[in-house]
């Protein structure tokens, strides 16, 4: 497995960093929080990277897409978390885009077009309270009537549902609560009557929302996949955007520990700058080596998605988990690091520490991906 | 890459026809290799034999040059025997540091005659090398080490003690630095000198471990007398050499890394079953359990790290600051292995010898008593984290 970026990749993460800091400094993230902004984001700048091309990278090109494949795709979704981009890609690209290439019916060929072009933006709604990243633990129902189903149910955390144009939800047509089987995805309008999509603030700032079915009529047509067969769909799915949410997380841990050591070299105390401090020295030595191992991980994920589908559970695992303990271990001491300021809203890096929570907890922290690993080598 | 496939299927072939039959599966356990020497007392005609016939191939030292006794391969090829090798599970014919320290440096930094004199030695495993660094007095801070040499004619005479020198009893050479200027700056008055054991005046004595071992010894050097020919680069400017070698024992140190990680993880859930009576299913420990997974997990980083270096060096990249970490991640990640057996084992890990205790359980205890050395020896931890703090990030001591 090549775990070296060749020229095309080197260029496209180089292009794709350039862009962050460029167009999207942190300052962006922090004036939409501070006006409240109705989206959280920009369309247009969503626009103009679906013109880069970026929307498209790993979308098959039957779907309208370029076709190059995930690992490109991870390259700029850690560019995005580098400077705390506040972008749909989570939710569009990763959870979204991902259920439609594997469903491969007439969903994708509906809405993937449109993702590609950048004008369609998705949110799959599966996570529920008590569900503790486990899709199988499904309470929302959908009930079979004439022609179609009637969804009721409440889900959490669905990010960017507020500015969605298409819903995919995760309802359960039988079995009972945490059966693996008789879980159905379907695909929903968020006008539809019944549905009720509450926008949330999280300490990141990132779009997220609760959305409410009551009795939401959808048609048999509607179905993503196969019916009572969703879990699998799903699983890959979620799998896929914990790799993207790895390489996202890597980007952003990175750059919080560049911005650590900056600071070690500027700040003075007792005449010198405190990086002269042995003390600080070795724990930023510690976390330069917890993040390379890290990243290791986390380029292997995101090659396994293209390379090695079978391995994909266990890299994510392995990514997911470390790239999570050296996210909360990185940004902890990069606030401590600074001191005081580093406590203060007006420093940047309490903005990293809390983007890091927040994709350290989001689909499995490292806790979970140990005991996921261990379980699927069967101890 | 279809020349590679080709290579390993001549390599395989050849292999099985030239491996002794009671070499194959002895890659791992207790036989570490055949160390060779002037005062080698390996008398076992089958590892003799493997000997021979890879040293004549060449493949002891599979990327040297074939005119120092080499196979001329390229790091593929070399890549591609380590792996057919692994798969037969047949050991390397000879191993040591003359192979993976003095051998590479010679390569950079020797004259013709030098590497004429000791490459094809070493690449047949007739001499043994030790390497002498570190002092009394000069452990972490090696340049402010003492053992002097003063030049005498051609000569050069040497006194004073080294210490740590592993294997020195049994080596018959010894690459030394020593202070040659005593008033220049500590680093600037340093030379890298190859010496003879044999040489008059030149002692050592083995110091017993904690595991009960004694790889590491003193050695002594009282008016010992060394041609000047043996100066390795120029005279005080030996740190350089030094330095150099010290990256090839880190890189060594890494090759080993990929390597002693295989299959700890499965090691590891069996001892576990053994010991817990959980001959399947859940570990019933939950906390032994996740440790176990911690512990496989890193290996697998450092396993994909590794193999980040060797593909960059592959496409001739200088390999980035990753391989910074391998001497402090690799180290600490072995102890974290005979740390979690012995903890595995429980009351059965705490045997020193005698009746009550398997052979694989006091290996094991010795081996975690072994461990623990492995962040001290080659540049300790705290050493390490200087050099990535200095290096890396650009962290300095004041006034430097």
């Amino acid at each position: 497995m090549q775990l070296i970026l060749n020229e095309e990749q080197a260029a496209l993460a180089k292009t794709a960093t350039d862009f962050a800091r460029k167009r999207s400094p942190v300052a962006r993230m922090r004036a939409l929080r501070d006006s409240r902004d109705e989206i959280g984001f920009s369309k247009e700048l969503w626009k103009e990277m679906a013109e880069l091309g970026w929307t498209a990278v790993h979308i098959p090109e039957e779907h309208g897409g370029i076709g190059l494949g995930f690992f490109e795709l991870s390259l700029i979704l850690e560019a995005a978390g580098r400077t705390l981009m506040p972008e749909p890609f989570t939710s569009t690209l990763l959870l979204g885009a991902n259920l439609l290439i594997a469903s491969d019916d007439a969903h994708s060929a509906r809405w993937l077009p449109e993702v590609c072009t950048g004008d369609a933006l998705l949110a799959l709604a599966w996570d529920e309270r008590g569900a503790r990243n486990r899709a199988n633990r499904c309470a929302t129902r959908a009930v079979a009537v004439d022609g179609g189903f009637r969804i009721s149910g409440c889900k959490e955390s669905v990010l960017d549902a507020h500015t969605a144009d298409r819903i995919f939800v995760s309802a359960r047509t039988g079995g009972q609560d945490s059966d693996p089987d008789g879980i159905t995805v379907f695909s929903v309008d968020p006008a539809a009557a019944g549905l009720t999509i509450e926008r949330q603030t999280r300490i990141d700032h990132r779009n997220c929302a609760r959305v409410l079915f009551e009795d939401v009529r959808v048609s048999t047509d509607d179905v993503v996949g196969t019916l009572d067969s969703g879990l699998s769909l799903l699983e890959g799915t979620l799998d896929r955007a914990t790799a993207g949410t790895a390489a996202e997380l890597f980007g952003t841990t990175d750059e919080a520990f560049e911005i650590a050591v900056a600071y070690l070299k500027e700040r003075k105390q007792f005449g010198v700058p405190i990086g002269s401090f042995q003390a600080l020295q070795h724990r930023a030595s510690r976390l330069f080596i917890e993040l390379k191992l890290a990243e290791s991980a986390v380029i292997a994920a995101a090659k396994a998605v293209d390379d090695a589908p079978d391995n994909v559970p266990a890299q994510v695992s392995l990514a997911k988990a470390r790239i999570s303990d050296a996210a909360i271990h990185v940004c902890n001491e990069a606030v401590q690091f600074h001191g005081g300021v580093g406590i203060t809203d007006e420093y940047d890096i309490g903005l990293y520490l809390k983007r890091a929570r927040v994709a350290e907890l989001s689909f499995g922290d490292a806790a979970h991906h140990r005991d996921r690993w261990a379980t699927l080598k069967g101890y | 890459m279809a020349d590679l496939e080709t290579f390993r299927t001549e390599a395989r072939l050849w292999l099985r026809a030239n491996a002794p039959q009671s070499l194959y599966g002895t890659r791992e356990g207790r036989f570490d290799g055949f160390w060779g020497g002037r005062r080698s007392t390996e008398t076992d005609p089958d590892i003799l034999r493997w000997r021979d016939v890879m040293a004549d191939k060449g493949w002891t030292a599979p990327t040297w040059p074939v005119e120092y006794g080499g196979g001329g391969l390229s790091r593929d090829e070399a890549k591609v025997l380590d792996e057919v090798m692994t798969e037969l599970e047949l050991p390397p014919a000879v191993v040591g540091f003359g192979l993976v320290m003095i051998g590479p440096t010679l390569l950079d930094y020797g004259t013709d005659a030098q590497k004429a004199e000791h490459l094809p030695k070493i690449a047949r495993g007739e001499t043994r090398w030790c390497q002498g660094y570190s002092e009394p007095g000069a452990g972490s801070d090696l340049a402010s080490l003492q053992t002097r040499a003063v030049a005498d004619g051609d000569d050069f005479i040497i006194n004073g003690q080294k210490v740590w020198t592993s294997h020195a009893d049994k080596s018959d050479w010894i690459f030394a630095l020593v202070r040659t200027d005593p008033d220049a700056p500590k680093r600037k008055g340093i030379t890298f000198i190859l010496v003879d054991m044999d040489t008059p005046g030149v002692s050592t004595r083995p110091i017993e471990l904690i595991s009960g071992s004694s790889i590491f010894c003193e050695t002594f050097f009282e008016d010992a007398r060394v041609p000047a020919r043996h100066v390795v680069g120029e005279v005080n400017n030996g740190w350089t050499v030094a330095k150099a070698l010290l990256g090839y024992e880190r890189t060594m140190i890494g090759a080993a890394i990929s390597g002693q990680m295989l299959g700890v993880e499965d090691e590891l859930i069996e001892q576990a079953r053994h010991y817990l009576g959980c001959p399947e299913g859940r570990l019933p420990d939950p906390m032994l359990r996740d440790d176990i997974v911690r512990a496989a997990m890193n290996d697998q980083c450092l396993n994909l790290t590794v193999e980040r270096i060797r593909q960059s060096l592959r496409e001739g990249q200088a390999p980035g600051s990753e391989s910074s970490i391998l001497k402090v991640a690799g180290t600490e990640a072995k102890q974290a292995r005979w740390e979690l057996a012995i903890r595995i084992a429980g009351q059965q890990a705490l045997g020193w010898e005698g009746p009550g205790y398997t052979d694989d359980e006091l290996q094991r205890t010795r081996n975690w008593l072994r461990s623990r050395a492995s962040t001290i020896e080659g540049g300790s931890s705290e050493i390490q984290l200087n050099v990535i703090a200095s290096r890396v990030l650009g962290l300095k001591f004041p006034g430097t």
